[in-house]
């Protein structure tokens, strides 16, 4: 875990539990800092707590037990509308009645902001979510992407440090999805804010992020900026829920200090990076990236571990290849290529040799 | 492109074979189009027959005034000739009488003449007894003189075979207008009392006519004609002149004095025409005089005073209904499904009650000697001498009303509020509005709709509640529409009880329509 109560921390969350009917814990003993001006992005299945945790720190929700402070301050007790933290909201919650522009403006003339500075800033948000001709718009009129805007805009007009984002890019379709995963970055990073935002869509989360926090049966599974997360996940929970993942089930049959080999339940042995396993005769689970793997013998390395393999379905998938084999009884192994033009297509029926460098290949909790 | 038919020089679009293409649509949509029609046709058919056409009826009953014109039609036409002037205008001239007489012989065969003395009671108070009266003394008259003269100047004359054979004849019309007129009379007459026309000896009324056609009609005229009965009718012609005279005037002043009164025949007059608004006239606290358009009476003066009372109750109703029922409505669309459900049940548990028990119970309640008051006393609050009224008022009928409409207005305000997502207001507050800013400024204009749609409801079911008034309203508390049900029921003045109808049923629509105006209607929803 990164370190809590630095200076640099602007949101913390010190213990924090949540429940809702006294019986069952929906956030487990939560520690986070965000730094400021980081980009956090809380991922987890529905349930895990995430959004429990982001109503929490926007005030919708109390905490049962524990400290949630921003810049320094404690906030358990200030009301939402004390607490100037921007929201996005899944819906985007634009209201109907006004229109983009008074929509803006709301929360300027809340804080009695004077008329012409209060057109400035609508003007400035505007322009800056790229939607300065549609002031006059009701929100029903405008599409979803549109709407996706004028809702970031509105979180940004009244110079928030801190904006929350509750899976905002749900009800997009996948394109201007990834369009606007880009631009939200963009608009972070240049004005500096720091941000929370929900999701449970794993891409999001990497593409996005300074940090990841996985949520999983209310704790954090794993704290890690996005490449870290995917390449050395911490546990089998991580490595499943991040990026798709080849498993094998198997023991410890020696162990290292950054090498242990684990004999496969069929009898096979294979090289990996003990992460959490503590010793000989442990049952671990074997997780290793489909990019990863290799079935060019010219590029392992001599003494490696291989597998045999048996090609049992290839797909052409334009930028890649994706080969379905059957390795150690399990046949859902799967092999991602890329498709350059020396790459060999397998053939359904063809009998491989498979192999890894040991670091790409985790040993994780079974 | 080929394509011909997008080229834009071979005009319309036409389909693959040919056809333009907006025909072909037409026909694919018929059948459609058909189907539909045929599935509400049963309902639509339903509502036709028994909710439009019964209102059309009644609405048409508010300026339907043909009672007169067909019970009197020439006493109706006669009285053209007849100006009323105020005061001590003349009665009309003998004609009339004439006219009158021959009409109401006939409405007393087929006792028609009640009918139209209830209407015209309406108007003027007497006519009803004058006309019974008139109806019962009319073949009492001594215009027996004239038979007993045409018989004693010809026996013939006894014969209804005889008259027959004359009315027959072509011509006899034009030299007896009125005789042959009557005869029409008397051919229902007969009719209607399942006789034979040759074998019945015709009424006085007959001769009567005949009397004064004769008088009227120049001797050639009489000389000229050559049909059945020619004889006879030359000879009786240059009898008539010695014949006794009866004047019909007096015969009708000797039933009764009022019929030598103006404002008696001004009103017959007045109330001649097809059509009539003195029906609406009177909702609004006029009246249709002989002498034109005036205010009623003072102490006659009432629709206008209960159509104000009606609407400011209404209104006050509507708007207790707003302010009690908004909070629950809000409680209920922010409640858990389950606790929302059986509130939403007890809701509307008053629409299992009879509505008659539900006032009734408020009668009780609100009683001198109720509950509410015994609780009051015996708090100490209200000494047992000073009871308070609160039945039979302006206030029990608010009170009670209230109540009852009550989830016409929660039920719209429900489902509205159901439909707002608490983000709304979570985003508000999050933006920095505090939590009554949060709910003047995003949540209350949201639900405007939903009490748009209960106002509707419950002020259009309130302005023309009957029960519940007429049974708490006591003499301050009831509405227009008591009047209208007293119209209906009991004084049977239908034409009247039409009127107030259609100008609540106006009322109604002037203020939909504002309501458009002002709100939108596109603004209100039921969920």
């Amino acid at each position: 875990m990164v370190s809590t109560n630095t200076d640099d921390s602007f949101v913390v969350f010190d213990g924090v539990q949540k429940s809702y009917d006294g019986e069952n814990l929906v956030v487990k003993d939560l520690n986070l800092s965000i730094a400021k001006g980081e980009f956090l992005t809380m991922l987890g299945p529905s349930g895990s707590g995430k959004t429990t945790c982001l109503m929490m720190l926007a005030g919708f929700e109390t905490a049962t037990n524990g400290a949630i402070r921003l810049g320094g301050k404690e906030i358990n007790n200030i009301p939402p509308h004390k607490r100037g933290i921007g929201m996005v909201f899944q819906n985007y919650a634009l209201f109907p009645h006004m229109t983009v522009a008074e929509n803006l403006s709301f929360p300027l003339e809340v804080r009695k902001i004077g008329k012409s500075e209060r057109e400035a800033k609508v003007k400035r948000a505007l322009d800056m979510v790229q939607m300065g001709d549609f002031g006059g718009r009701r929100p029903a009129q405008l599409s979803g992407g549109q709407q996706q805007r004028i809702a970031l805009a509105r979180a940004l007009v009244f110079e928030a440090e801190l904006v929350l984002m509750d899976e905002p890019l749900g009800a997009l379709d996948k394109q201007l999805r990834e369009h606007m995963q880009f631009e939200i970055k963009h608009i972070s990073d240049n004005l500096g804010i720091t941000v929370v935002y929900v999701t449970h869509d794993q891409t999001e989360a990497l593409t996005m992020s300074d940090r990841v926090a996985v949520f999983e049966d209310g704790r954090i599974q794993q704290l890690a900026p996005p490449d870290e997360l995917y390449e050395q996940p911490k546990n089998s929970f991580v490595a499943q829920f991040i990026g798709e993942n080849n498993t094998l089930m198997g023991k410890v049959e020696k162990i290292d200090k950054d090498l242990a080999v684990v004999r496969l339940d069929n009898g096979d042995l294979i090289d990996t990076v003990p992460v959490n396993v503590s010793g000989v005769g442990d049952r671990t689970l074997v997780s290793i990236r489909p990019e990863r793997v290799e079935f060019n013998r010219e590029r392992l390395l001599p003494d490696a571990h291989t597998l045999k393999a048996e090609v049992l379905e290839f797909i052409y998938m334009g930028d890649i290849y994706r080969t379905r084999l059957r390795v150690a009884g399990k046949d859902d192994f799967i092999v991602k290529t890329r498709n350059a033009p020396d790459q060999r297509r397998l053939k359904p029926g063809e009998m491989i040799e498979i192999g890894w460098r040991p670091q790409d290949c985790r040993a994780l909790d079974a | 492109m080929t394509d011909a038919t997008n080229s834009p020089s071979t005009g319309p679009m036409l389909s693959a074979d040919g056809t333009p293409l907006k025909k072909s649509l037409q026909i694919a949509l018929r059948r459609q189009k058909l189907r539909a029609l045929a599935l509400v046709a049963p309902l639509l058919l339903f509502v036709l027959i028994s909710f439009i056409a019964p209102i059309a009826d009644m609405l048409f009953r508010s300026v339907e005034n043909e009672i007169v014109s067909e019970t009197i039609p020439r006493t109706v036409i006669a009285l053209e000739q007849w100006d009323y002037e105020d005061g001590n205008a003349a009665a009309p001239s003998d004609d009339v009488y004439a006219a009158l007489y021959v009409d109401l012989s006939e409405a007393e065969e087929f006792k028609t003449h009640t009918r139209l003395g209830s209407r015209l009671n309406y108007e003027t108070t007497g006519m009803s007894s004058l006309l019974r009266k008139t109806g019962r003394g009319i073949g009492r008259m001594d215009t027996d003189e004239y038979t007993k003269q045409f018989e004693a100047l010809d026996p013939k004359w006894e014969d209804p075979a005889v008259w027959v054979a004359m009315m027959q004849s072509p011509g006899v019309a034009e030299i007896l207008p009125e005789t042959a007129s009557a005869w029409q009379s008397w051919q229902r007459i007969v009719a209607n009392k399942n006789d034979v026309l040759a074998e019945e000896q015709p009424e006085d009324f007959i001769y009567t006519m005949l009397y004064r056609d004769l008088i009227a009609q120049p001797a050639s005229a009489v000389a000229a004609y050559s049909g059945s009965g020619a004889e006879m009718l030359q000879t009786a012609d240059s009898a008539v002149d010695g014949f006794e005279a009866i004047s019909l005037r007096e015969q009708f002043l000797d039933i009764d004095e009022d019929w030598a009164d103006a404002q008696i025949w001004g009103t017959i007059k007045a109330f001649s025409s097809p059509y009539t608004a003195g029906y609406f006239l009177s909702s609004v606290d006029l009246q249709l005089t002989p002498a034109g358009v005036e205010a009623q009476p003072e102490n006659q003066q009432i629709y206008m005073l209960l159509f104000g009372r009606t609407m400011f109750m209404s209104m006050v109703i509507m708007g207790s209904c707003i302010l009690l029922g908004y909070p629950i409505a809000y409680l209920l669309s922010n409640l858990p499904l389950r606790t929302s459900n059986l509130l939403l049940i007890l809701v509307l548990l008053p629409f299992w009650t009879s509505l008659l028990v539900r006032t009734s119970a408020w009668k009780v309640l609100l009683q001198q000697q109720g509950v509410i008051n015994d609780i009051l006393v015996w708090l100490g609050l209200v000494g047992d001498g000073d009871r308070l009224v609160m039945i039979n008022n302006q206030f029990g009928t608010i009170v009670a009303m209230t109540h009852i409409l009550l989830p016409f207005m929660i039920l719209p305000l429900y489902s509205v509020m159901k439909t707002i997502p608490p983000s709304y207001v979570r985003a508000a507050k999050s933006l920095g509005a505090t939590n009554w800013t949060a709910f003047w400024r995003v949540y209350f204009p949201q639900s405007v709709p939903g009490i748009g749609a209960g106002s509707i409801l419950v002020f259009i079911l309130s302005i023309g509640y009957y029960i519940t008034p007429e049974l708490v309203g006591g003499t301050t508390g009831t509405f227009i529409s008591n009047r209208i049900a007293y119209h209906i029921s009991s004084s049977l003045n239908w034409g009247l009880a039409a009127a107030l109808g259609t100008i609540l049923l106006a009322v109604v629509l002037l203020l939909y329509w504002v309501y458009d105006r002002i709100v939108g209607i596109d603004n209100v929803s039921l969920g």
